[in-house]
């Protein structure tokens, strides 16, 4: 893509002020803001406290796990500990974050707009967001939540003496956080592209993100009412899903999973996107089949919906619905393999760079695919009757989340680090963390695949002695998973003030973000752009020597 | 002079990410269908469960419906019907810029809202002094108790949510009559108001299936 | 494998090896492809590795329709064969053999009790025969467990207020986890316990040495006794008799019953159980809602005691059409209910039934 008028720049120059210091430091410039720039930072710092508080209720699992016997912390405590995890995690870090942080930042900068279509919804966003939080934080302090993050009925209803509506109103309100995030971008991915931007021009980070949109708008209000039946009915004592009061126990994991089947594409598709850009910028190729990755992000938005029940296999579910459930999953893996396929296909012939970035995309494809081919392993049935509930499932999902999502997360940070603080990180340690990171990872999740399979089930705070061996490994594992989690913490901190300055386009990409300064000025753009090519195009990329001072790390790397 | 009055006004209107106030009306209107589809998935959820346990508990969902007012439901309906053409007779003469004639339809339309809710209140008494609300002092004399315990769970749950609805649509065309006397709505700027009719419109559909679902079953003549 | 460091639980049923091939399958094609995805992105890495600084990707048009339709098509066909196979196995899993005998599990926080056939009660343990076929019909008293026994390859979810069912044939002597697989609450995991899988001769040992009673029917019919039920329904030793307030209840399990309000559904544990604690949800077409509520009067083992009693009267496959009594439900039992005695019967060994 060009601008009419094409200036190298090697740093923000003094009279163009960015969206950080333009409008001032004080606190009130921040809290009231409308640039969905200064929202998506705001974010980040929500985000990452809720990360480590799940994290810390992980560390604290993975510890009790160290023995076979419960002996660290009491039984109630366990279950309290694990549902923090759950809780936090799924609804305060994986829906929410790359959407809020780099999706907030870039959405707009990468269609050639000012802002979003609705920038006070989107801050609106932010303050449902931390309510949600200040609210579950009060119930985790009062003593915490013991239903799993699932509220199995009738469990929740009648049987728990926990927070469980206090935990609810609080995931309810986050969940209108998530809301107004997919309204926005919906909106503004229809109506707000620069002239010349045609949808098959656009990056596949806003393709991914407008399929995250879709199923955000209609997966999460059913969530936010089943929750809400299930507060009424422990409020009350009514009986909509507890059979002692005449209601039906499976209606709720139909409704609940409605939602959180698709929650796992929220999850998950956002972190498709940006590897989709990792993996172009640093093979400075265009992504191989375009239109294929494109229109999977939508396969796999529509045919998330249709899969519910296969987390249902022995709950009651009948088994004729069973197949429909497993067939339809195997249809929704196939996008996902479809995109394997081509980021793998773009390699080729490309000109691979090792920086962080970059290393994060290739580990999450790897891993993507082990937690992938697992997935389809459980829309099995035949192997589901056995490894439902175990650590077997724990193992999948976590390969997706962590493995992939947040590797993807992570990757993102790292690419669009100098684009949104201006500021380029020590490559050393990012790239100790990123291995860290794979190799902790793989450690952690890796033995729960075996513990699964030999028939360990799930939130077992207890367990027999048999299975000791694989829990320790998997707790060393999570060890260096956190100090790989730590490092990017204290380095990208650091380099908020120590780190070199970066130039509009320091990996060379292509991409409507790299053609405005580091950092991008409040409106996004000195002159608002046209685009005349699709996304990817590396056939007037400027190789001579002269005229790439901004690369200036890449000479170093490779002088 | 009104034309160049309301283009001022209308300039005025335009928020700094949209270049043209078209961009700008285009993107509330899709914003706002976006938002209906997802109180349609809201009210969806509840729908779903209502249909569920009707089946499977078909003759106590009829008994307990039974003991629902028709009379006033179907006045109510009549009334929220009403107040939809008063709301759209307000969308047009924002747009033809009547600006006395549309705070008239709001009023109108707000009156009906109000009246609606008022036989709501009328109606949740009656129930509660019969013990048909759910809870500790529910009691139920016919022969399916647990049934009609969940029929009115859900018939507060879903006409209690559709209440809601009303009340923050009522706040919001409020907010509409001082622009409205004003004089601010014209062709070139009315959109406000026509997106308040979209949600209108659409808590009035709601109700529509809402009566015959709680008020009819099992009524044959 | 490695005798000290297992990938598999034993396989210690009849199922357990069809199953351990399926995951075998999907572990060689996971394999397959996450080596080749591996490979070629460690190829690649290393082979177009960047040389020199500003260096660019090839930027030549490449047809990719092919290869897209390649690596679409051939994943889905693998997946749905793997579909076909993994539905054939999970059949083979849940659907009992007709020769399998009946156990009754009732679930609670935060224990498992087991009601033998022939009366015999366990807690948190299982004593079975090696390579006779068993099904348990399990309930919940009041949030919804699993039960689990990794070594069978089996598991399935226990409610609240209906019945499920688990089959297994053991096929291995020794000594399996039982667990519970759906989180319960504080004590979820420690939930469970042992299933003892024993020689015929063992097995007939321990359940000499046991607490004797009566057979889970004839704890059903005494129960019908003494709650009344024959005062509506008639004693189940009459199947000739005509009731005058309530259905008669030969012939009824599996069969189709036409409930008033038009509605028509299978007459299975569930709906027994349902129709002693809630009376009024079903009722048949044709008969008054008279029928009291014994919700609290009874335990659910009662329950599974009246449930096992109602089946011995006969019925048991969908086919009885409705209504039909008499001779039918008066015929012998069949194969399958060898092990039950007839309602009031006393098998031997055993003690009469007292108060």
């Amino acid at each position: 893509m060009t601008i009419a008028t094409a200036a190298p720049e090697t740093h923000a120059t003094p009279e163009v002020k960015s969206y950080l210091g333009s409008a001032g430091w004080d606190l009130k410039s921040w809290l009231l803001t409308r640039d969905h720039k200064r929202i998506a930072i705001l974010y980040v710092i929500s985000i990452t406290l809720f990360f480590f508080l799940g994290a810390l209720g992980a560390l604290l699992v993975r510890l009790e796990l160290l023995t076979p016997a419960g002996d660290m912390v009491q039984a109630d405590t366990y279950n309290r500990l694990f549902t923090l995890h759950g809780v936090i995690m799924v609804f305060f870090f994986l829906i929410p974050s790359i959407p809020a942080t780099l999706g907030n930042f870039l959405v707009p900068i990468m269609i050639g707009a000012k802002d979003l279509a609705f920038p006070r919804i989107n801050l609106a966003s932010w303050y449902l967001y931390n309510i949600a939080g200040v609210l579950v934080l009060w119930a985790i302090l009062m003593g915490g939540v013991d239903t799993g993050w699932t509220f199995y009925t009738p469990f929740s209803t009648t049987y728990s003496n926990s927070y469980v509506t206090l935990t609810i109103v609080a995931v309810f309100i986050n969940g209108f956080s998530s809301i107004f995030t997919g309204l926005n971008f919906i909106v503004t991915i229809h109506r707000m592209r620069a002239p010349g931007l045609t949808w098959f021009r656009l990056p596949l980070f806003i393709w991914a993100h407008y399929a995250t949109s879709l199923i955000i708008v209609l997966g999460t209000p059913v969530v936010a009412i089943t929750l809400a039946l299930v507060a009424v009915e422990r409020s009350l004592g009514i009986g909509i899903f507890d059979p002692a009061l005449g209601g039906d126990p499976v209606l709720f994991q139909h409704l609940f999973w409605f939602y959180s089947h698709p929650a796992v594409y929220i999850m998950i598709l956002p972190s498709m996107g940006v590897i989709s850009e990792l993996v172009a910028a640093f093979a400075r190729k265009r992504v191989f089949g375009y239109h294929f990755v494109a229109f999977a992000s939508i396969a796999i938005a529509v045919l998330g919906f249709l899969v519910w029940g296969h987390h249902m296999f022995v709950s009651g579910q009948s088994a004729y619905a069973g197949m429909v459930f497993s067939v339809l999953s195997m249809l929704v893996a196939i996008p996902s393999a479809v995109k394997v396929f081509n980021w793998t296909a773009t390699l080729y012939q490309g000109s691979i760079s090792r920086e962080t970035p970059m290393l994060y995309a290739l580990g999450f494809i790897g891993l993507f695919t082990i937690g992938g081919m697992t997935g389809v392993m459980l829309a099995t049935m035949g192997i589901d009757v056995h490894v439902h509930d175990t650590y077997f499932v724990v193992a999948h999902f976590h390969y997706i989340m962590v493995g992939g999502a947040i590797m993807g997360y992570l990757g993102g940070l790292h690419y669009w680090w100098p684009k949104m603080t201006g500021r380029l990180y020590p490559s050393f340690w990012a790239r100790i963390s990123a291995i860290l990171v794979f190799v902790g990872f793989n450690l952690t999740f890796f033995p729960q695949f075996v513990l699964g399979y030999l028939g360990m089930p799930r939130r077992y705070w207890a367990y027999p002695p048999e299975f000791q061996v694989l829990n320790v490994l998997s707790t060393a594992g999570a060890t260096i998973l956190g100090i790989g989690y730590l490092l990017p913490f204290t380095y990208l901190f650091w380099s908020l003030k120590y780190g070199q300055r970066a130039s509009d386009n320091p990996w060379g990409a292509t991409g409507l973000e790299w053609e405005t300064t580091s950092p991008p000025p409040t409106e996004n753009f000195l002159t608002p752009p046209v685009v005349t090519k699709d996304a990817y195009d590396y056939r007037d990329f400027d190789e001579t020597a002269e005229r790439r001072p901004h690369l200036a790390r890449e000479e170093e790397e490779y002088a | 002079m009104r034309e160049a009055h309301a283009a001022h006004e209308a300039h005025a209107a335009l928020q700094h990410q949209f270049d043209t106030l078209e961009q700008q009306k285009e993107a509330s209107t899709l914003g706002m269908w976006v938002f209906l589809v997802t109180e349609i998935m809201f009210f969806g959820g509840l729908f779903c469960a209502y249909l569920i346990h009707r089946r499977q508990a078909y003759e106590g969902f009829a008994e307990a419906s039974f003991h629902l007012d028709v009379g006033l439901g179907a006045f109510n309906t009549a009334v929220l019907i009403g107040s939809s053409l008063t709301m759209a007779l307000a969308v047009w003469a924002a747009q033809v810029g009547r600006g006395k004639a549309c705070f008239g339809f709001l009023v109108g339309t707000i009156g009906l809202g109000t009246v609606f809710l008022g036989v709501k209140v009328v109606e949740y008494s009656h129930k509660f002094h019969e013990h048909h609300v759910p809870g500790e002092r529910f009691h139920w004399t016919g022969a399916h108790p647990e049934a009609a315990e969940v029929f009115y769970s859900l018939y507060f749950a879903m006409t209690g949510l559709h209440a809601l609805h009303m009340i923050a649509g009522i706040g919001v065309l409020a907010a509409l009559l001082l622009p409205a006397w004003r004089g601010r709505y014209s062709a070139a700027y009315h959109n406000p108001v026509e997106l308040t009719g979209l949600y209108w419109h659409f808590v009035d559909i709601v109700w529509i299936f809402l009566f015959p679902l709680l008020y009819l079953i099992g009524r044959h003549g | 494998m490695w005798p000290d460091f297992p990938l598999v639980p034993e396989a210690a049923s009849s199922v357990a090896r069809e199953v351990d091939l399926l995951t075998l399958g999907w572990l060689a094609i996971s394999a397959f492809f996450t080596t080749l995805i591996a490979v070629l992105i460690l190829v690649f890495f290393i082979h177009y590795r960047r040389r020199r600084a500003g260096e660019v990707g090839s930027t030549r048009e490449v047809r990719t329709l092919p290869l897209e339709l390649t690596w679409s098509l051939i994943p889905l066909f693998i997946a749905l064969g793997m579909f076909v196979w993994g539905v054939d196995v999970f059949f083979t899993v849940t659907e009992a053999p007709p020769d399998a005998v009946e156990y009754w599990v009732t679930g609670k926080q935060w224990m498992w009790k087991v009601q033998h056939p022939s009366g015999v009660r366990e807690i948190n343990a299982l004593h079975v025969p090696v390579g006779q076929a068993v099904k348990m019909t399990m309930t919940s008293e009041d949030v919804i467990h699993s039960f689990y026994v990794p070594a069978f390859r089996v598991k399935r979810d226990v409610l609240p207020g209906r019945y499920s069912s688990v089959w297994f044939r053991p096929t291995k002597t020794g000594r399996y986890h039982l667990f519970c697989a759906e989180y319960c609450g504080t004590e979820h995991s420690l939930m469970g316990g042992f299933v003892e899988v024993l020689s015929a001769e063992d097995y007939e040992r321990w359940l000499a040495t046991g607490t004797t009673g009566p057979t889970i029917q004839a704890s059903g019919a005494e129960l019908f006794q003494r709650l009344a039920c024959d005062t509506c329904h008639l004693p189940g030793t009459d199947p000739g008799a005509t009731p005058l307030r309530a259905p008669s209840l030969h012939g009824l399990f599996g069969a189709q019953v036409a409930l008033a309000g038009g509605r028509t559904i299978v007459a299975d544990e569930t709906y027994i159980r349902e129709s002693i604690v809630n009376p009024q949800a079903k009722v048949v077409a044709g008969w008054q809602p008279i029928m009291p509520t014994f919700r609290g009067q009874v335990t659910e083992e009662q329950l599974a005691a009246l449930v096992a009693y109602v089946k011995s009267l006969g019925g048991a496959t969908p086919a009885v059409a409705p209504g039909e009594t008499g001779a039918e439900a008066g015929e012998p039992p069949r194969a399958e209910e060898t092990r039950r005695g007839e309602p009031g019967e006393i098998l031997a060994g055993e003690e009469p039934v007292t108060q």
